[in-house]
């Protein structure tokens, strides 16, 4: 077994929990010991440092604080969400060399009691992980059900290829790690062109023209390339081709269907686990008729007609959209 | 390794003098690292490798000949550091290794200490993602989303109901904020940084 300590970060808690549960299903099966980093923070994804600049960094810097107390028998940091890894291997790059912010950084950590010297771990994704420690081949020795005919477009987006300061990929265009591990699950891997474009990050809250011509070029190069389904490694990038996909095809006047899950969660598959424990069943976008073609039968997905009136426990008729509630206030507590 | 050790020699030569008090030499400070700003040999590879350029009131390239012109508040109040999606296309591509994206940051974060911006939909953005964070500890999708939209874009809430109900019912959003067990301690990180920026 190899250990890690694990920063999970915010998206795989929630909007990609099927990300978390798929990694969570296959990791004993590839010898993946992982260690969770104690009371984590948000990474701040691309949204504190275009706010504040010692704080976006101080912000990270409490979680390599925490991660480098935590150093035991490994001092590798591993992240699953691509802004997660950037921001941390960022935070470490420039503290390193830029020894003004080191010190500032280490100013702010100090009014919490923590200490970070940079360079203390080591920190990468998960792909890098699995792909250049664990390897391809026992990753291909644990294959029961080969995805044999299944087309599939690696899609790794933008933030874990690059920049890539501490060079860890072989390419920060057109990185080939992904590709690999797929055609070892047995799948047909599209040659995929746009593997490493812009998903649209933020911009769907932002500008949503903007936003929907992000995800088109992207749905529509995949479909060009008749690929079944696209296969992602970041929560962002799942999120904004699989639930901002049907709003893309009203824009457009377009009828794409093409689904895209997490790559673990095509590694649970190849390796005979069930879909429940993979966290399928819960995208936007049905991936069960590309698997069904190479005779992968998912259980039918639980009827989504929610009839708001219907729900019980239900006080207020007037509230048509849930709102947030925060923690403590009566409804929460229910 | 640092980056430093890889370039080759004739990029490695000293930068240029800077002129004392120049934009130019506020907006390099205000980066992490050796931003590499005033490398900047105007070859337009960014804005070609921009996925939002089209979007933009000036491409990267120009927004660097404006920062080297002094223009200030042209170059704080242009839409150029919001429509950047942070892909990094153009730092990898930059012959100069100028790092574009960090410099964009920069720019967003003194447009909104300035106040200097026309559109504010990008900056609240990223004020109420960052405000949950101060309070929780985490982010959280639902608050930011309901909270970001009422203000911005009412008109369009009653279309954004199949993705809300989809992502709650699918188990993919929750409806009350995580908080981490030491808020205390990161506010009073975060705070005490924020302090050091106004230095």
């Amino acid at each position: 077994m190899n250990k890690y300590l694990f920063y999970p970060g915010c998206s795989l808690q929630r909007t990609a929990r099927p990300y978390m549960d798929s990694l969570l299903a296959i990791r004993e099966m590839i010898g993946l010991e992982l260690e969770e980093i104690e009371d984590w923070n948000c990474c701040g994804a691309t949204e504190y440092v275009a706010v504040h600049h010692v704080a976006a960094y101080a912000l990270v810097g409490r979680n390599l604080a925490l991660a480098a107390r935590q150093v035991n028998g490994t001092h590798t940091v591993m992240a699953a969400c691509s802004a997660c890894y950037l921001n941390l291997a960022k935070t470490d790059s420039y503290m390193r060399q830029d020894a003004h912010l080191a010190q500032q950084v280490n100013t702010a950590l100090d009014a919490g009691g923590l200490h970070y010297t940079p360079g203390t771990v080591k920190v990468r994704h998960l792909l890098d992980i699995i792909v250049n420690d664990l390897g391809i081949e026992a990753v291909r020795a644990k294959v029961v059900r080969p995805l044999k005919g299944l087309r599939v477009a690696p899609y790794y987006g933008c933030m874990i290829a690059r920049p890539d300061r501490d060079n860890r990929w072989d390419n920060v265009e057109h990185p080939l790690a992904l590709d690999r591990l797929l055609k070892a699950l047995g799948a047909e891997v599209i040659d995929f062109p746009m593997k490493t474009h812009c998903c649209g990050g933020h911009m769907t809250q932002i500008n949503q023209a903007s936003a929907y011509e992000l995800i088109r070029r992207l749905i529509h190069g995949a479909a060009e390339y008749h690929a079944d389904i696209m296969v992602t490694l970041c929560p962002m990038c799942q999120l904004n081709l699989d639930a901002y996909q049907a709003e893309m095809n009203r824009y457009f006047r377009t009828d794409y269907h093409v689904p895209i899950i997490y790559f673990t969660q095509l590694m649970g598959l190849a390796f005979g686990l069930e879909a429940e424990a993979l966290g399928l069943g819960k995208e936007f976008v049905d991936p069960r008729p590309a698997l069904s073609r190479i005779g992968i039968e998912l259980p039918a997905a639980e009827p989504e007609t929610v009839t708001v009136g219907e729900q019980p426990r239900r006080k207020k008729k007037d509230s048509g959209l849930p709102m947030p509630r925060m923690p403590g206030s009566k409804e929460a507590d229910e | 390794m640092t980056e430093q050790q890889n370039l080759p020699a004739h990029q490695a030569a000293s930068p240029p003098p800077f002129v004392p008090g120049s934009f130019l030499k506020e907006v390099m400070d205000a980066t992490p690292g050796d931003s590499r700003l005033q490398m900047c040999i105007q070859c337009g590879t960014c804005g070609g490798s921009c996925p939002s350029a089209a979007d933009m009131d000036h491409t990267p390239r120009q927004i660097f000949a404006m920062i080297r012109a002094d223009m200030r508040e042209a170059v704080l109040r242009s839409n150029t550091p919001w429509y950047c999606v942070s892909c990094y296309y153009c730092t990898v591509r930059c012959p100069q290794e100028v790092h574009i994206t960090d410099v964009m940051y920069t720019l967003k974060r003194m447009a909104i200490r300035e106040k200097l911006y026309d559109d504010s939909t990008a900056p609240d953005f990223s004020q109420t993602f960052i405000g949950y964070i101060e309070n929780f500890g985490r982010s959280f999708e639902f608050g930011l989303a309901t909270r970001h939209n009422l203000r911005h874009r009412p008109l369009q809430l009653p279309s954004m109901v199949p993705f809300g109900l989809g992502m709650l019912t699918k188990g993919r959003m929750d409806l009350t904020p995580q908080r981490i067990e030491k808020i205390e301690q990161l506010q009073a990180i975060l705070n005490r940084a924020i302090e050091l920026e106004a230095t």
